[in-house]
């Protein structure tokens, strides 16, 4: 058995360990930065590894490795790849943090031992989470997920970041001590903290306290108090990490911990939590449209597209159940490629106010046709992959009642009107009193960033059914 | 004719770690009369450093070979696994506790300085070691009045003398409170030993004898004196703050250690048959200093007063393993300590060192500002000890609350748990507080050391490393660790 488990080992491993190297062993300053690009490209590399050898017509738990941690207990260090959506959202999380610490290299940040070791050490904390067959390793790299962010949007953000830091570590606490409580009932109850030997659950409570971490970190309508702020005041890759995966760390919380282990409390719940996503859907796009600047956009349509991927997993059958999680590697793309393009724009104009901008698609091809592109498929036009997502979501959540389907088509709808809204103000209109004649287009590095990711998508626009065929096996 | 007084046969390596102490505390005073001035101080730590190195080694061999627990010297002192561990964790910080010191600057009574150091260490030792309320008392009035002069030691500064001052009278009441409370335990049981207290009890069927509670309630209270538990916190932000900040660092960690498993084995051994009174009586301290040590550290500046009131907290989170009253909760107790102590030493040593660069000057949250760039590792030792406190992996304090929290738990008490992690969220607010002044201020902000060049100190550096290296890397042995508290716990 633990034979088999190396690539997870790896895949944890190797990103921990290169954020020490990167913070301790002594080089030029200059080779800091390639060098975690380097790791995190390893990283890609042994996903890819991952991704061949994985079943996908078999599922279950497959690369698995486990070693005794806290026998009195039942705690052990279990890693594997629960299902193929896993193998996704690793992937999802190799190759956006990849992207972001290109896009740092690129903007040269300053302290870059620091950023980058913690960098690295998010993606291995994040790679964790998913990976986790354990309910208290589970909870450790979550809580270790925290700890670089904060220091991320804390050191490197904007003039608000403290403020933001605040709210979202309290906020993103509380919730997860829930869970801590959660963890610690189920595990005594089940006299161990494997996910997979402990059984399931019928206790509502432990599913509220776990459901209060997930609802909180997702975030669902009415506890995303954080989301603006942390979005507007992280640097822009670290707000594309933390749309783009963190937020899906709470989905695949409700599909791998909530749906295997308390199949009573999602069935008791299942109502409140749908009503919770589409009210978030409606109201979240509603404040995307209504939103002064391009990181507000961005954030609050992250809110909306959360209740949408909640909505597709709490619809409970395998139609949501598939569309959602495409729709999470969809959502994770282009939030990610959305939010390095809001910190290319504020970069030239230095505001990322929409009514100080405009017109910037005179002279600057390649912005106009990477926002473009990009804006086409988060408004999913059909034969988008966000099309595909959605759709499957819709339909599957239909079965739950044709209302949530309606409120989402109803979403949708606002979603092509913000997206929309978004292009013109940026690209459009006349120029604003921001942007000025000297602000370049977009530079051959930063498209080497954003390109690939975009290929992705269309990737998955040709074929979601890449995606949607090997979730559950 | 004098009547023959039986003597009882001593076993002088149960008490081996205690008596290196007291050896090394002997020569340090020696040296301060003998050694000339100019070697006083290295001669002294030197001594002082060997003193607890050797208790450490003692203790472990006192681990390895008592791995059943059995009352000597006419009974008034136990040797197991549980007082060996004690003396390990207490040997380990006395250890660190003379790194963290040596570069203190004391105008004068370096040696002496050592030399109380060594004895407070052995009288700590010596409580975990007892096993009546004779050597009770006589253990905690031995570390106390060493402690007492250690805070006065600075006697430049009047903060120094206050915090002695304070301490004396406050740590006088509560030791007074005590010895009352062991009057009427002993009037009302006619015992002295904790187990034939507890025989005693069960023969004469005593469990509601109203004399008796009382004497226990008192013990408590003495005790709560102690650990820093509310309501008997008052001292504890006072003297913590005018104490000699490597003064502060042994003080909070050791003293815990020693009188949390005292407590634990008084309770345990002593009044099994009182545990419904008892087990609540704790709670409601637990709750109590968590609430106090949690509220007001929320609003302090003052570095040391902070550290001074999360020290109250966690005075609470470790009495909830005390009033879960069962195997996991004293498991998780003495696991609780070990990153516990090395935490609060080693955040009291960071602190030393701030306020050696700033020439002496209060170290506020203001002016730690950058520190945690000017000084990598200072910086990220106190953000581990932070998160540590704060309960985050990947340290030791995490498992530490986790354990604590399933023993209440496994106790039956959720409610206990509950109130735990209200605990935890109020007290991220101010740990973070601390990890924000050392990283996030903008540079605008920072302010560096008055001139010249930065202190190195190497000692102190590695005094605080090695509270690193024990902070994390309890997190990740915490396998073995556990198994090492486990054993102990079973010897009790």
């Amino acid at each position: 058995m633990t034979a088999h488990g190396w690539i997870t080992d790896v895949l944890i491993l190797l990103p921990l360990a290169g954020g020490l190297l990167v913070w301790l062993v002594p080089m030029p300053r200059v080779w800091i930065a390639p060098t975690a690009l380097l790791i995190a490209l390893f990283e890609i590399g042994f996903w890819v590894e991952s991704l061949v050898r994985f079943d996908f017509d078999q599922g279950g738990l497959q690369e698995s490795s486990r070693l005794s941690w806290l026998d009195d207990l039942g705690v052990s260090y279990h890693v594997g790849m629960f299902e193929g959506f896993t193998v996704w959202l690793v992937g999802l999380t190799v190759v956006v943090l990849a992207a972001s610490i290109a896009y740092g290299l690129w903007s040269r940040r300053d302290r870059p031992r620091a950023y980058y070791g913690l960098m690295l050490f998010l993606t291995g904390a994040i790679v964790g989470v998913f990976t986790s067959q354990d309910l208290l390793l589970f909870y450790v790299f979550w809580e270790a997920m925290l700890i670089p962010l904060y220091v991320l949007i804390g050191v490197w953000g904007g003039p608000g970041r403290s403020g933001a830091t605040i709210k979202f570590v309290i906020y993103t606490m509380v919730g997860s001590l829930l869970m801590l409580a959660a963890v610690i009932v189920y595990g005594l109850q089940a006299g161990t903290f494997s996910m997979i030997d402990g059984g399931t659950n019928a206790s509502s409570w432990i599913f509220l306290g776990f459901a209060a971490a997930f609802i909180v970190k997702a975030p669902l309508f009415p506890f995303h108090g954080w989301l603006p702020d942390a979005y507007r005041e992280s640097p822009a890759e670290v707000s594309a990490v933390l749309s783009g995966v963190v937020s899906k760390a709470a989905a695949f919380g409700f599909l791998r911990i909530c749906f295997s282990l308390f199949p009573a409390g999602v069935h008791d719940f299942r109502t409140p939590i749908l009503v919770l996503s589409a009210t978030g859907l409606v109201y979240g796009s509603l404040l995307a449209f209504r939103a002064p600047d391009i990181r507000g956009v961005i954030a609050y349509s992250s809110l909306a597209q959360m209740g949408l991927i909640v909505l597709g997993l709490f619809a409970t059958n395998n139609l949501g159940i598939n569309g959602a999680v495409l729709q999470m590697v969809n959502h994770g793309l282009i939030s990610a490629v959305l939010f390095m393009l809001a910190g290319a724009v504020e970069r030239r104009t230095s505001t990322g106010r929409l009514d100080r901008l405009g017109g910037m698609a005179r002279g600057r091809p390649a912005l106009a046709t990477v926002l473009m592109t990009i804006g086409v498929i988060a408004l999913a036009v059909p034969g988008s992959s966000a099309f595909a997502g959605e759709f499957a979501i819709l339909a599957g959540v239909f079965q739950q009642g044709w209302m949530y389907a309606v409120i989402g088509a109803v979403a949708i709808i606002l979603a092509a009107a913000y997206v929309l809204r978004l292009i013109s103000a940026v690209l459009h209109r006349a120029p604003g009193t921001a942007v000025t004649e000297s602000a370049l287009d977009l530079r051959p590095a930063e498209l080497a960033i954003v390109v690939p990711l975009i290929g992705l998508l269309l990737f998955l626009s040709a074929w979601p059914a890449a995606i949607t065929d090997r979730v559950i096996g | 004719m004098i009547a023959a007084v039986e003597r009882p046969p001593v076993d002088w390596f149960a008490l081996s770690p205690e008596l290196s102490l007291l050896a090394a505390a002997g020569i340090c005073l020696l040296a301060a009369v003998l050694v000339p001035a100019g070697a006083r101080r290295a001669t002294a730590a030197l001594v002082g450093a060997g003193g607890f190195a050797a208790a450490f080694v003692f203790a472990v061999l006192l681990y390895d070979r008592s791995p059943d627990g059995e009352s000597i010297i006419g009974g008034v002192i136990r040797r197991d696994r549980f007082g060996a561990m004690a003396a390990l964790i207490i040997a380990g910080v006395g250890f660190a506790a003379v790194w963290i010191s040596y570069a203190e600057p004391l105008k004068e009574h370096t040696a002496e300085y050592y030399s109380l150091l060594a004895a407070a260490g052995a009288g700590m030792i010596f409580l975990a070691h007892a096993n009546s309320l004779m050597t009770l008392f006589l253990g905690l009035e031995w570390f106390s009045i060493s402690l007492y002069i250690l805070c006065a030691i600075d006697r430049e500064r009047e903060r120094s003398l206050e915090a002695g001052l304070k301490y004396l009278i406050v740590g006088g009441f509560g030791s007074a409170v005590l010895l009352f409370g062991s009057a009427f335990v002993y009037g009302s049981t006619g015992q002295l030993q904790f187990e034939k207290i507890a025989d005693a009890v069960g023969a004469q069927n005593l469990a509601h004898d109203s004399m008796l509670l009382f004497g226990l309630a008192m013990i408590l209270a003495g005790l709560g004196f102690k650990v820093s538990a509310a309501p008997f916190h008052m001292w504890t932000p006072d003297v913590y703050e005018g104490a000699p900040s490597p003064v502060t660092a042994f003080m909070s960690a050791a003293t815990k250690v020693a009188a949390l498993m005292l407590m634990l084995r008084v309770l345990f051994t002593a009044f099994p048959q009182e545990a419904r009174s008892w087990t609540i009586a704790v709670a409601v301290l637990a709750c109590a200093s968590l609430a106090v040590g949690n509220l007001a550290a929320l609003v302090q500046t003052r570095v040391k007063r902070l550290l001074a009131y999360s020290s109250i907290s966690h005075a609470g989170f470790m009495l909830i393993a005390i009033a879960s009253n069962n195997e996991l909760g004293a498991k998780a107790l003495v696991y609780y300590l070990i990153p516990y102590s090395a935490m609060s030493l080693g955040a009291f040593g960071v602190v030393a060192a701030r306020e050696r660069e700033l020439g002496g000057r209060e170290v506020t949250l203001e002016n730690l500002a950058g520190m945690g760039w000017e000084r990598p590792l200072l910086g990220v030792s106190m953000w581990a000890f932070m998160l540590g406190f704060a309960g985050l992996p990947p340290t030791g304090g995490f498992l530490g609350k986790f354990y604590v929290f399933s023993a209440a738990y496994d106790r039956g008490w959720l409610w206990l748990v509950i109130v735990g992690i209200a605990a935890t969220a109020v007290s991220l607010y101010y740990y973070l507080a601390v990890i924000r002044a050392l990283y996030l201020r903008p540079s605008a902000e920072l302010q560096f050391a008055a001139g010249g060049q930065p202190p190195r100190d190497i000692l102190l550096n590695l005094g605080v490393l090695a509270c690193f290296v024990v902070t994390v890397g309890s997190f990740f042995a915490a396998g073995p660790l556990l198994d090492l508290a486990g054993k102990a716990v079973q010897t009790l």
